[in-house]
């Protein structure tokens, strides 16, 4: 039987089976069972074609963050930049389940990763890290402010927990237009305590728009662990009190997460309103690149890595499927040559024109 | 003994109501908490409660009976005991409207109470624009209009107009909006176009601000600006920025309207000028209008804009007619100022409720000899500050007019521009005519003080004149 709330056990320990269980059963008491639930999400069954294309773009989003990285240590990033190095999988996963041009996707300020999985070119967006003319707000948004509306990605934007009520709002114009449209909006463990989150958990489900709300879930706002900061820490459960149903789900799984978004986005497709996703997963960098790390073990870390990399788990099931060695390497390889060039491009490009000061205030001319 | 039923004042600024429907007939047995009548006023209906028991002896005024005074006896109620005559006008009172106890005097009882006056009344002018809209052609025909009413006509043109228009806030749909401004849209454009919200300021506003970046065009109501601030990081961080941090890629249009400014007698949390606030903000465009005209022709514009709009508008103006010209599609342009009485001798520079103010003082003044200039600046972002030198140059001297604070206020503002781009016209220091720089008291005496009149602004434009 299905108890879509019952988060499945993790492969990668990401949630702890033994607690997994215990929850398990207080939810079965406390649950509505009247009410329809999503079913529970299965693995997805990727050919290898599609696995090898995740493998691609997880390096992709690795590769590039580690470069950002490098360039911000030489001084030509500046200002804040958050990395997305071993959150790979669930930008990856989702956005593998999604229409470009369609469905409409938006997030916070760590957005790099969002941004490479939605095939946005990595030329422009490490051109906007280094302020240039040719990056993708021209050099006036920087790492936290980037958007493609051409690929219906809507930011990228800096306060913690504003992207869940303008999310809302893309899931509403997608309900109005009545285009088949979905909205998948992006936030943290610590954008999950803002209070408009509620807000637009209360008039999605009451309107039942189009969206899936996704808790990025890396166990820590800046420095204070989900334990430390949420009286709920099962951030799954969020919805629940405004009906709309969570699932926990393996985020450093790009299998899991691609399963479990087929099955929110048939709840939502299917006009039974939104859906909560908490996406288990860890950042492996400071919160920026200014993080005094002093709030975490290095052994944490570092077992995290061992145990539950999100590309190691891909190049496992690949190696399974009887790809070869050498054909991870040449993808490897392709990759490194890609950023390279993005980091050339974002190096050599000309900062904006003086005169782009003053252009963009507004649209219009009064 | 005979007990006289008087028409009750539901809000303290109601001077006249609709009888709209009698619920008892001549003869009935009525006890205290019975619903006796609906009243209308142009606000809200409200139910009238009796508060005595009795037998209702004679209906004097009719249902449907328009324009009732407040204290008209409407009809007569033989009494069980000893009771005040008069209902309790405490129905569903709207926040806007907050119905008080209305403690009236039986017939007999004389004299009058001291009516608990408000000090806004004297913001409230008849004074009008001597000045007509230059762009329009001599014999345009006019029509007399509310500004309520001018609202609710341009949402509803714009709406006929545009598919992607639509209109959200609290109230606006069912309850026909808190202020009535948007009555009747609901009915014309069903509820996928007109949405009521929950209580939930930050979240609609977040919403609105995310469907104009997919693309709709969404006019967002908040039932005051006071509770705009709970939005205010969406209409500055989300609206106004989007478009320059997208170097120009990402628009968000979209208008954040309602009422803004002292309101009567409902002290400070509610009594507030965010004018200066969002003119502070680039990215946004401001529109503070005080006549129907402009409110009309300027929402309109704010609509069709592609830029982020704050429209505020003024609860105190809501129920005043002017007139505004019968021509299809009236849309006015966006940054632009307005001589609203033509003078020499002295420009005064205001916006909002500020206007009549500004024209009540510039009679005063005429009567004295002084031919006075009144600019409404209409707009407050972009500022017309061109209009503004350019009368300073013919009168020399200069007078803002502003209903708010007046540290870093509009005020100041028109007082820095002028310093560095007018000083050689300037005869005389600007001076600033603002409310204290208190928040505003409940208090009917300290609420009349802190608010600006026309004797202040009388006082300041001699005062630049030296009379």
């Amino acid at each position: 039987m299905a108890k879509p709330t019952t988060p499945r056990p993790s492969r990668a320990k990401a949630a702890s089976p033994a607690r997994a269980e215990a929850r398990a059963t207080a939810d079965h008491a406390g649950a509505d069972h009247n009410r329809p639930r999503p079913d529970t999400p299965k693995d997805y069954k990727a050919t290898q074609e599609e696995l090898l294309q995740f493998y691609r773009q997880m390096v992709l989003i690795r590769r590039f963050e580690e470069k950002a990285g490098q360039l911000y240590g030489l001084g030509l990033i500046g200002g804040f930049c958050h990395l997305y190095i071993g959150q790979e999988a669930v930008a990856v996963g989702i956005q593998s389940a999604l229409k470009p041009g369609k469905d409409s996707v938006i997030t916070g300020y760590r957005d790099h990763g969002h941004m490479l999985a939605y095939g946005i070119d990595p030329n422009v967006i490490m051109a906007e890290l280094t302020g240039r003319e040719a990056g993708i707000s021209r050099g006036k948004g920087g790492s936290m402010h980037m958007f493609s509306v051409e690929h219906k990605f809507y930011g990228g934007h800096g306060i913690v927990g504003a992207q869940v009520s303008l999310g809302a709002g893309l899931g509403f114009a997608h309900k109005y237009n009545n285009d088949g449209g979905v909205c998948v909006a992006y936030f943290g463990d610590g954008a999950a305590n803002q209070g408009q989150v509620y807000e637009s958990f209360n008039m999605a489900e009451l309107w039942k728009l189009p969206i899936i709300f996704v808790i990025e879930n890396n166990q820590y706002a800046m420095g204070t662990s989900v334990n430390r900061s949420s009286a709920e820490d099962q951030l799954y459960r969020r919805g629940e009190s405004f009906r709309i149903p969570g699932i926990q789900v393996n985020g450093m799984d790009v299998l899991a997460v691609r399963g479990a978004t087929e099955e929110a986005l048939k709840w939502v497709q299917g006009g039974n309103g939104p859906i909560l996703l908490e996406m288990k997963t860890y950042r492996y960098r400071g919160h920026s690149m200014s993080d005094p790390a002093k709030y975490r073990s290095r052994e944490e870390v570092q077992s995290m890595r061992d145990k539950s990399d999100p590309i190691e788990g891909v190049k496992k099931y690949l190696t399974e499927a009887g790809v070869s060695e050498d054909e991870l390497k040449k993808i490897d390889q392709d990759i490194r040559k890609v950023v390279s060039d993005a980091a050339d491009f974002a190096e050599t490009s000309p900062e904006p024109e003086m005169h782009e000061l003053y252009t963009d205030v507004l649209v219009e001319q009064y | 003994m005979g007990i006289e039923i008087k028409m009750p004042a539901l809000s303290p600024t109601m001077e006249e109501g609709t009888l709209a429907k009698w619920l008892v007939k001549e003869g009935d047995e009525v006890r205290s908490g019975d619903i006796l009548a609906e009243i209308e006023t142009d606000k809200a209906t409200m139910e009238f409660e009796a508060v005595d028991e009795g037998k209702i002896g004679q209906i004097m005024v009719a249902e449907g009976t328009e324009g009732v005074k407040v204290g008209t006896v409407i009809a007569t109620m033989a009494g069980n005991g000893a009771g005040d005559g008069t209902g309790d006008g405490a129905g569903e009172g709207s926040e806007a409207a907050p119905a008080p106890k209305a403690e009236a005097p039986r017939a007999e009882a004389a004299p009058e109470p001291k009516k608990a006056e408000s000090g806004t009344s004297k913001l409230a002018t008849e004074a009008k624009a001597t000045v007509k809209d230059p762009a329009l052609p001599e014999g345009t025909e006019y029509v007399k209009t509310t500004v309520r009413e001018a609202l609710r006509d341009a949402m509803a043109e714009e709406m006929r107009r545009d598919e992607r228009v639509f209109v959200m806030g609290e109230e606006v749909a069912e309850y026909q909006g808190a202020y009535k401004v948007t009555q009747g849209l609901l009915e014309e454009f069903g509820g996928k176009r007109v949405i009521d919200t929950p209580i939930t300021e930050y979240g609609f506003a977040g919403i609105g601000a995310g469907a104009a970046m997919g693309g709709l065009k969404p006019v967002i109501e908040f039932m005051t600006f006071n509770f705009a601030m709970q939005a205010i990081d969406h209409i500055i961080n989300s609206a106004a920025k989007t478009n320059y941090m997208s170097g120009g890629q990402m628009r968000c249009p979209i208008v954040f309207r309602g009422p803004n400014g002292a309101a009567s007698r409902v002290a400070a949390q509610h009594s507030q000028n965010y004018g200066p606030w969002y003119a502070a903000v680039p990215g946004l465009i401001v529109i503070a209008p005080y006549d129907s005209a402009d409110a009309k022709g300027l929402l309109k514009a704010a609509i069709r804009s592609e830029d982020p709009v704050v429209f505020l508008e003024n609860e105190l103006v809501y129920g005043r007619s002017f007139d505004v010209p019968k021509v299809d599609d009236y849309v006015l342009p966006i940054g632009k100022a307005r001589i609203v009485r033509e003078g020499k001798d002295v420009t005064l520079v205001s916006y909002s409720i500020g206007v009549g103010v500004a024209l009540e003082a510039a009679e005063t003044l005429a009567a004295e000899g002084i031919d006075a200039e009144v600019i409404d600046l209409r707009t407050l972002r972009p500022l017309d500050t061109a209009t503004v030198l350019e009368s300073l140059k013919k009168t020399n001297r200069l007078v803002v007019v502003e209903e708010g604070w007046p540290v870093c206020s509009i005020a100041s503002e028109i007082a820095a521009v002028v310093m560095e781009q007018g000083f050689d016209d300037l005869d005389a220091p600007v001076l600033r005519v603002t409310n204290e720089d208190v928040p505003l008291p409940y208090a009917a005496n300290l609420e009349k003080a802190a608010l600006i009149d026309a004797p202040r602004v009388v006082a300041a434009a001699k005062k630049v004149c030296y009379r």
